[in-house]
């Protein structure tokens, strides 16, 4: 106790003086303080978690190189000349590379109801929709950050590292991102076991990625796996994605009309603006119910 | 005398049909260390959870550092400190990470955090080991953890829901010297519920519950003093049998607590010589007591605090096995 007593600093700041903190600020400059800050500890988390982020890469770096190349083989009778089959699947990859981490990242609220530390936050004086988006960002910052490290690998894929495809890709990543953890979040409100979380997530995840057209062209499918495509949310990011690759690629339009062909409802081609557009709705309408979720009181 | 901190008036809880509290008014005074002490179950966390903004009530209202509980629910937030029962710590981020995320949070302004942060670091001893991450904190150093944290945005009014819980004697006891030494530094009340008779005594006001009601309030000498006799509890070879001729020699209505004949007398240390002349039954064991907050709760409700918490968790079971068999 000695120590307390003899320390300068509280001796010469009177016990009114630093413990008046003064009358904290409200309002927006708050809230936004608190997004960040919440934000914030997702990246602190994620950095004290090395092990995660590099177990969460080792799929898609499976499927890009020991399934890609298998399967080049076999897929090149397919293929139109000089593309390979590990290009077609690359922007299917990276979305599984987000999938992933940003279910995780929305797990973690599980996590923290059971360690305690969501009460924490939820007693706060700030609006629950700042701890909530704060989340959300931080779990899409975390999953493009997934992403961009197997968007280095491009060039092991044939795709030109080229400044304005890099953006777009990103910036897609970036949306897929914030939806799905949004996603995980609103899943995160009602399920209170992390158990209950993980098992409905892998029950989730595949069918999402199967479905996507991430393996294979949407366009001469039978009619039951065109259907389910077209109901896949993944879809209509993996194909801008990917329209994104092919514009960035030396090929011929035959050969894009082929692999490339874009999403269609009954012949009409969904254009690129429209399917990130109901990705986007789509994130903010979960974002809506998982605010709604958590500012629920007792 | 200025405004209570807290007040509150016929406050109600249910959940579904199962009342938690059942009408409990009260005022806490600036300055004062005020304790709800009770069982478990007996609607002590409830009460705390309303009082945080944690949770609605059914009907009935509350006040904190002046504002509605309800109505101006971030209001009584940015006033209020928490500590849990159960830690809500950051295991994976360091001390001061998890103190830093909390001001933030609370929108302490930036210029005083540092020295702030520092404040309530040394005021818990913990300055040397902020560094650490908190998952490698002992328990006693995260609930002290948990006490900074709960006082770095200056509270006008601390909540311990449960502080020294799941904690070891010694600990016990040097977080109570932390609560005190604090109470001698800050302007500050303390709001905070127990169940273990010797913790309440530190209060300078406590209020027993059970059963979701408050059954006696007052400062813990004027409770003691209200019981009046000491408490005499007996092992004999035949308990029925000494019940009965201490009522018939004494007139004493006596009933067995924690296994032993138990009942109130006044002087109880003169009563037991008259005690061995009069029964016929050995006597294996006398033990007399000075009244204690036992002796309190247990003139106020009947019951002593862990016959109340085994009949309480009875009656959760219960109810827990009533939930199923209904869903």
């Amino acid at each position: 106790m000695a120590t307390r007593t003899t320390d300068p600093l509280i001796t010469a700041t009177s016990v009114s003086d630093a413990i008046r903190v003064a009358v904290p600020e409200k309002g927006l400059r708050q809230n936004l303080r608190a997004v960040g800050v919440v934000w914030q500890r997702e990246l602190l988390r994620f950095r004290g978690d090395r092990l995660r982020a590099i177990t969460s890469l080792i799929q898609p770096v499976l499927f890009l190189f020991v399934l890609g190349t298998g399967l080049s083989s076999l897929a090149s009778a397919g293929m139109p000349p000089g593309v390979s089959f590990k290009t077609f699947i690359f922007p299917g990859v990276l979305a599984m590379s987000v999938l992933f981490t940003a279910i995780f990242s929305a797990a973690s609220i599980v996590w923290d109801r059971e360690f305690g530390f969501l009460r924490e936050m939820l007693v706060a004086p700030v609006s629950r929709s700042a701890i909530v988006i704060g989340k959300c960002l931080g779990g899409a910052t975390v999953a493009t950050f997934q992403g961009i490290v197997i968007l280095a690998l491009a060039g092991f894929a044939g795709v030109p590292y080229d400044p304005i495809l890099f953006l777009t890709v990103i910036g897609e990543l970036l949306l897929l991102s914030f939806t799905l953890t949004a996603f995980g979040v609103m899943m995160a409100a009602r399920i209170t076991q992390i158990q209950a979380f993980m098992a409905l997530t892998q029950m989730l995840v595949m069918p999402l990625f199967f479905l996507s057209g991430a393996l294979y062209p949407l366009n001469r499918l039978p009619a039951w796996l065109s259907v389910l495509t077209r109901i896949d949310p993944l879809t209509y990011i993996v194909d801008p994605m990917r329209h994104a690759v092919f514009s960035h690629l030396n090929v011929s339009p035959a050969a894009t009309a082929v692999l490339s062909p874009g999403v269609t409802w009954d012949g009409w081609v969904v254009p690129i603006g429209l399917s990130l557009g109901m990705v986007a709705v789509m994130g903010a309408v979960l974002l809506g119910v998982a605010i709604a979720e958590f500012s629920k009181t007792e | 005398m200025s405004d209570p901190v807290i007040s509150v008036t016929d406050l109600v809880k249910r959940y579904g049909e199962v009342p938690a509290v059942r009408g409990v008014s009260f005022e806490v005074a600036a300055g004062e260390t005020f304790g709800f002490l009770g069982p478990n179950g007996a609607g002590k966390s409830t009460t705390i959870k309303i009082l945080c903004t944690l949770a609605n009530p059914t009907s009935g209202s509350a006040r904190v550092a002046g504002h509605d509980v309800v109505a101006e629910r971030d209001t009584v937030r940015r006033n209020i400190g928490l500590v849990f029962q159960e830690t809500t710590l950051d295991n994976y981020l360091t001390g001061e990470q998890n103190l830093r995320f909390h001001a933030d949070l609370y929108g302490v302004p930036k210029a005083q955090v540092e020295p702030r942060l520092r404040q309530v670091l040394e005021m818990v001893n913990l300055w040397d080991r902020r560094k650490s991450v908190a998952g490698t904190y002992s328990g006693g150093m995260k609930r002290r953890l948990e006490i900074a944290r709960g006082l770095l945005h200056a509270p006008r009014v601390l909540f311990l829901d449960e502080p020294t819980v799941g904690l070891d004697p010694q600990t016990r006891s040097s977080i109570w010297e932390y609560i005190t030494d604090l109470k001698s530094r800050e302007d500050i009340t303390i709001f905070l519920t127990t169940h273990y008779m010797d913790e309440a005594e530190n209060c300078d006001r406590i209020a027993i519950v059970d059963g979701g009601r408050i059954v006696a309030m007052d400062t813990p000498e004027n409770l003691k003093a209200s019981v009046g006799k000491d408490r005499v509890q007996i092992s004999t070879a035949d308990d029925a049998a000494v019940i009965g001729e201490l009522k018939d020699q004494f007139g004493i209505e006596a009933a067995i607590h924690e296994n032993l004949v138990t009942f109130n007398v006044e002087a109880g240390e003169q009563f037991v010589p008259r005690l061995f002349t009069g029964l016929t039954k050995q006597i294996r064991s006398v033990s007399v007591a000075r009244p204690s907050l036992d002796d309190v709760f247990m003139s106020y409700t009947g019951k002593t605090i862990r016959d109340a918490e085994a009949t309480a968790t009875d009656r959760n079971r219960a109810r827990v096995m009533q939930m199923r068999g209904r869903g």
